[in-house]
């Protein structure tokens, strides 16, 4: 049963037993199964479904595919919501809601419509012409200009859904499943190659499905429902229904979106909504097809005014009626059979006007047995009727083909104009892939450029895509195309091939008059200015008429790239699918040089939108990056740790406990570090075990500083400059025999660290004998830090002697810690990042939760506390010593830092030749300095400026700016460290630094405010 | 000895032994218990260095790219020109020279450098093991390159991960230690399409 007004009692692909409620615009409407949005639409009499981008004039459904421009719907609703989604391609299911976009307040009611009457105030450019001064102003302009023009609105609340990413290799990939992707995969598939077959309907059969064409003596969708069932049988073949080729990239890496849920109300369980494809294909046949043109004549743009193919498949394929009395013009074939499928469906058809002088005879007897007129060597002039078709003016061009023959008008009513303008293959995807086009006067239309050769890629093209526009051409040619492909991909079938399918109407058509515009009733050298006759549009999505293209070339623009840009032709989502050729011909014509010398503009991807979810897949929320952790995570978790991230690590950033803030805790913690004891997981540096007799050799290139001298059983701290003699990494490296040490990095740079000592040692110094290995992973490091320190890990490990002679400052052992984990062996270093009494305890990674609660069980007795990454940057800025990428910048030498006691003269190392750089030796460099706040309890923001004078205001020169700052429990006040422009000799000078509005006064210091605790001396008990 | 390490997805698998079992998954998870290996590098074109590696262990170090070779409860994953992965005791890495592959390859120019702590290796297995895979990992799963007895260095969403085929269409995966965590979501998130069942044990 069907109740909708303009459905057909029999025919097309929908299911009539089952009934589908959906809304649009607010309005309850049914469809069935097989529907799209635009077929339901259509069925149910809707014509009106948007308003034109730029002057707001109303549009209906030209199309029945992906390249309706106008049919632009805002699809679900809430943070399920897309805008511009098209109407053809929203496969109807029950509960759909979608909105017309564009339009306030009302669709059929649309303010913005004023602009199509002040359309003189919005010429082809308009944008760059009109808004541009005074400067000032842009933004206000620029803010109702994106109001009054853009699509729909994007969703206000966080998507529900998943989506996801999929990769796929294979030997043959099928772009498009018509009759030439079809018998192409068929064929492909045969060999035993791996196959996908990938399509942008649910349905395979592409065309077949609403042409009414017959193969092998059947409908041409009965011979497709029949290969699309073998395939999707064999193991080998992939079927992607739902699914469009969006980009072509180098060495035939595809990606395709499918959709995957799309026509469900809601994904089922577990289902992501769409799937981005990322293919690897040894081969690529594209049987992409082509697409209708329209005809470009004044007000074609009116609701009612269809594609002639499009109105085919409405019947056919949905068993539509798009109108009840049609009127058919066209320049080619292809008209002829949608009048005789109108005529069948019963829709009256008042007349087919063909522009050519001559009509193809074969269609004549059918078209005058079922009483339609033909008027050759006509043209549709213009369209009558504003929200709905009228009637058409229809005269004689000259032969010229611009200008019209006067004396011979005549107007015919009618409510459906079929347009066919020729067919446009589609070609995007191959011009992705580097391919070359070729224009085809002929034809009109640009054609895969001559022979194979002039692919740069392993690709074909098959079917009407390649300008083979007849289905016997699509059959053979597509099987060809499969089964050379899978050849070519290293697949052979044995034993014969599948059937060949014949056509049942095998003749080629005729070639189309290629007219670009058709001249405006009553004029001569008809110029569509929109004052006689109305608008003649050529891109419907971006509203650029011809009128635009022919004001551009007027102005000086030649090049097709700049009318592009000038007028916007072919930059909608539809990337000009109905409006490139079109476009390219009118300008052509006005500038009076033959099509190819204007050429074409370039298809970029996507051939058609991706959703940022689908690109996003499932790398969303938690999952967005990785989230590093430590072994023991799981304790700071517990411990109620607040974590910071660094690189992808999450470390402790401080342990607030009950009603402490941050600053309280970090206050707490570093005193802690200082008077007691402190604990601080460390596991997260870089660790790099470094092999081989010319060990050292090796990073007395890497660093600046001597490396040969350091005994066995030593530590070393290191600076790495890159080449241009910055510094790059620092970290203490030990000594763990003769060709044997353990580099540490920065958490940050320990993977580019690896690649730094990795790519010099295999490009520029292979003769060196070393290998470098990450054991970051491998090991938990516990750093033990305050003055009770020793006494604590005396308790773990009683054979070990701790005394500062045994075991100073800068050296490791290896010890056996008897009541943790049953004697865990443990490598200590003696050495620390915060200048108090240190210990590093590394223990393999596995072990280190064990370690760290025997630490804190044995530390209970001196309130051991477990502190974060700011108390350990407080502890460090205490004693001056900096950290790689918050003191340093890229632009920082040793010398800036006041380390150049770290550069050797002795040898030559990475970076060496740049630090004696006129530049790299002023005295007037940023140096870091300490700042002293004259108010000890105001705490700068880092990055704060320092400044001259006591005038904050800007504009001014900075002379440097607040590296790290800090409040220190320690020092009983804020401190901070600066790059300062020739710091090193201005230690005590007064200067300002602009916060807040203010000047705030303080003084340069050293960079330093508590001397480390290096050696021995345990402090006072 | 020492006591029982810790293992980096305790606490989920811990999380999922609390949910009821999923009979019909299409992807069961599963995280292997510690087992000791080491990354051992050497030169390939240094035959006294093959040959030690055979004498020590029993069978051929495997030379050829991404492949792998194993004997008597040892296996050999090929990662570089000059490195392997090697999963088994070959006795401890630490003093130096002390282990079995150690002594023998005293007086070749290599290294030993112990890995196990450092890594997780997730066993990824059920029907549809390879689709979720494949939503995850760039390479070609269905390559002969990636049938059991090679290996291969890829990422798993964003991680780095070195994958390792088994027979019957299951996967062990190797992670880093600290991505572990991550790369068990985003495993688990990727096979909710066909249901995730988690296996616990070995």
């Amino acid at each position: 049963m069907t109740d909708a007004v303009h459905r057909l009692e029999n025919g097309g692909r929908i299911d009539r037993t089952q009934r589908l409620s959906f809304h649009f615009d607010g309005e309850t409407m049914h469809g069935h199964p097989g529907d799209t949005l635009a077929s339901a639409l259509l069925a149910n009499g809707v014509r009106l479904v948007g308003r034109s981008f730029k002057y707001h004039r109303p549009r209906g459904l030209m199309a029945a595919g992906g390249e309706e421009p106008n049919g632009l719907v805002r699809l679900r609703q809430g943070g399920r919501a897309e805008p511009n989604v098209r109407a053809t391609e929203i496969i109807l299911y029950d509960g759909l809601v979608a909105e017309s976009q564009n339009r306030w307040p009302s669709l059929n009611f649309d303010l913005g419509a004023v602009n199509d009457r002040l359309s003189p105030l919005f010429p082809a450019g308009f944008y760059y012409k009109t808004f541009m001064w005074p400067a000032s102003l842009w933004p206000t302009y620029e803010a109702v200009i994106r109001r009054m023009a853009g699509l729909g609105k994007a969703a206000e609340s966080a998507d529900p859904d998943r989506y996801e990413k999929q990769y796929a290799h294979c030997d043959v990939l099928v772009v498009g499943a018509g009759p030439a992707g079809l018998a192409a995969a068929h064929w492909a598939g045969r060999t035993g190659a791996r196959v996908i077959l990938a399509d942008e309907g649910a349905e395979l059969g592409g065309a077949l499905l609403g042409n009414g064409q017959r193969i092998d003596g059947r409908p041409g969708m009965n011979w497709a429902a029949g290969i699309g069932a073998e395939l999707a049988r064999a193991e080998n073949v992939r079927l992607l229904p739902r699914t469009i080729v969006a980009g072509y990239y180098d060495h035939n890496a595809l990606t395709l979106l499918e959709r995957v849920a799309d026509h469900l109300l809601q994904p089922d369980q577990g289902q992501p909504r769409q799937r981005l494809w990322q293919v690897r294909a040894k081969q690529v046949v594209l049987a992409t097809g082509a697409l209708e043109r329209p005809l470009v004549l004044a007000n074609n743009d009116r609701p009612g005014v269809m594609g002639a193919g499009a109105v085919q498949t409405y019947i056919n394929r949905y068993g539509v009626r798009p109108g009840r009395r049609a009127v058919l013009f066209t320049n080619n074939d292809s008209a002829y059979p949608a009048a005789m499928d109108l005529a069948k469906a019963g829709v009256a058809v008042a007349a087919v006007v063909e522009l050519r002088a001559q009509a193809p005879l074969r269609y004549l007897p059918e078209l005058e047995q079922l009483g339609i007129e033909l008027l050759v060597d006509r043209a549709v002039l213009s369209v009558t009727g504003r929200k709905s078709v009228t009637g058409v003016q229809i005269g004689k061009l000259n032969e010229a083909g611009d200008g019209v023959v006067a004396g011979l008008e005549r107007r015919i009513d009618c409510d459906l104009l079929c347009l066919s303008g020729g067919w446009t293959p589609s070609l995007h995807l191959l011009s992705q892939s580097g391919a070359g086009l070729q224009w085809d006067a002929a034809q009109g239309c640009f054609l895969p450029g001559p022979g194979r050769a002039a692919a740069s890629q392993a690709v074909r093209v098959a079917g009407a895509a390649n300008g083979d526009f007849g289905l016997q051409d699509c059959l053979t040619l597509g099987a060809e195309a499969g089964n050379a492909a899978a050849n070519d991909a290293g697949h052979r079938r044995r034993g014969r091939g599948p059937r060949k399918p014949a056509a049942d109407d095998a003749a080629a058509p005729l070639p189309p008059r290629p007219i670009w515009s058709i001249p405006g009733p009553g004029r001569n050298g008809g110029n569509n200015s929109g004052s006689n006759g109305g608008k003649a549009f050529v891109d419907f999505q971006s509203d650029v008429t011809a009128a635009d293209l022919r004001l551009a070339a007027r102005e000086g623009y030649r090049s097709i790239e700049h009318v592009k840009r000038y007028t916007t032709t072919g930059m909608g989502t539809d990337q000009g699918r109905t409006s490139n050729i079109n476009a390219l011909g009118i300008v052509a014509q006005a500038l009076d040089v033959p099509v190819p010398q204007v050429g074409h503009t370039t298809f970029r991807p996507p051939f058609s939108p991706v959703t940022f979810g689908a690109l996003a897949g499932g790398q969303v929320g938690p999952l967005l990056d990785p989230v590093r952790r430590t072994p023991m995570h799981g304790w700071h978790l517990a411990a109620g740790a607040v974590f910071e991230p660094v690189g992808q690590w999450q470390r402790p950033y401080y342990y607030p406990k009950a009603g402490e803030d941050m600053a309280a805790a970090v206050d707490r913690e570093s005193l802690a570090a200082r008077t007691s004891v402190g604990l601080m997981d460390a596991t997260t540096l870089g660790k790099i075990d470094i092999q081989g007799p010319d060990a050292a050799e090796f990073l007395n290139r890497i660093y600046t500083n001597g490396w040969k001298g350091l005994a066995v059983g030593g530590c070393r701290y290191g600076l790495m400059l890159g080449e241009d003699g910055m510094i790059f990494d620092d970290g203490v490296t030990a000594r763990l025999g003769q060709g044997h040490f353990h580099m540490t990095t920065t958490t940050g740079n320990a993977g580019h660290v690896l690649d730094w000592l990795e790519s010099w040692l295999q490009t520029e110094w292979p003769e060196l004998v070393v290998y470098c290995t990450s054991v970051t992973e491998q090991w938990a490091v516990a750093a033990l830090c305050g003055p009770n320190a020793r006494r604590l890990l005396a308790e773990l490990c009683p054979d070990l002697d701790l005394s500062p002679a045994a075991f100073p400052y800068m050296t490791w052992q290896t010890a056996a810690l008897p009541g943790v984990a049953g004697g865990l062996e443990a490598r200590i270093f003696r050495i620390g990042f915060t200048g108090e009494l240190s210990f590093e305890i590394n223990v393999p990674a596995g072990h280190g939760p064990t370690l760290w609660q025997a630490l804190m069980a044995a530390g209970e007795k001196y309130a051991i506390t477990p502190f974060g990454t700011e108390a350990m940057h407080v502890l460090r800025a205490e004693v001056g010593f900096i950290i790689v990428g918050q003191e340093t910048d890229g632009t920082t030498t040793p010398e800036d830092l006041g380390l150049g006691r770290m550069v050797s003269g002795k040898k030559d190392f990475l970076g060496k030749r740049s630090l004696s750089r006129s530049d790299s030796m002023r005295q007037d460099r940023p140096a870091l300095v300490g700042l002293l706040t004259d108010d000890p309890g105001l705490r700068v923001p880092e990055g704060a400026q320092l400044i001259a004078g006591t005038n904050p205001a800007p504009p001014q020169r900075g002379q440097g700016h607040v590296t790290s700052s800090y409040h220190s429990p320690n020092l009983g006040r804020t401190f901070a460290l600066a790059m300062l422009e020739g710091g090193h000799g201005r230690h005590g000078e007064a200067i300002h630094i602009a916060y807040d509005g203010r000047a705030v006064p303080a003084t340069v210091t050293a960079p330093r405010f508590l001397d480390p605790v290096l050696e021995a001396p345990e402090r006072a008990k | 000895m020492t006591g029982p390490r810790h293992q980096p997805l305790a606490h989920l698998a811990l999380a999922a032994a609390r949910e009821a079992p999923r009979p019909d998954a299409g992807v069961t998870l599963r995280a292997l218990p510690y087992q000791p290996s080491i990354i051992l590098r050497g030169e390939s074109g240094d035959a006294a260095f093959v040959k030690a590696f055979r004498a020590g262990l029993g069978f051929d170090l495997p030379l050829a790219p991404n492949h792998v070779s194993s004997h008597d409860e040892i296996t050999a994953l090929w990662l570089g020109p000059s490195e392997w992965l090697i999963l088994g005791d070959v006795g401890p890495v630490a003093p130096a020279g002390q282990g079995r592959l150690a002594r023998a390859l005293a007086g070749r120019h290599h290294a030993i450098i112990s890995q196990g702590d450092g890594r997780q290796i997730i066993a990824v297995s059920g029907p549809r093991a390879r689709d979720v895979l494949g939503k995850l990992c760039p390479l070609d799963l269905e390559s002969p390159d990636l049938a059991p007895g090679h290996c291969a260095r890829s990422i798993l969403a964003r991680c780095g991960i070195l994958l390792h085929p088994q027979p019957g269409g299951a996967y062990h995966l190797h992670v880093a230690r600290s991505f572990a965590d991550y790369a068990w979501r985003v495993l688990a998130e990727a096979g909710l399409e066909f249901g995730v069942a988690i296996a616990s044990g070995d």
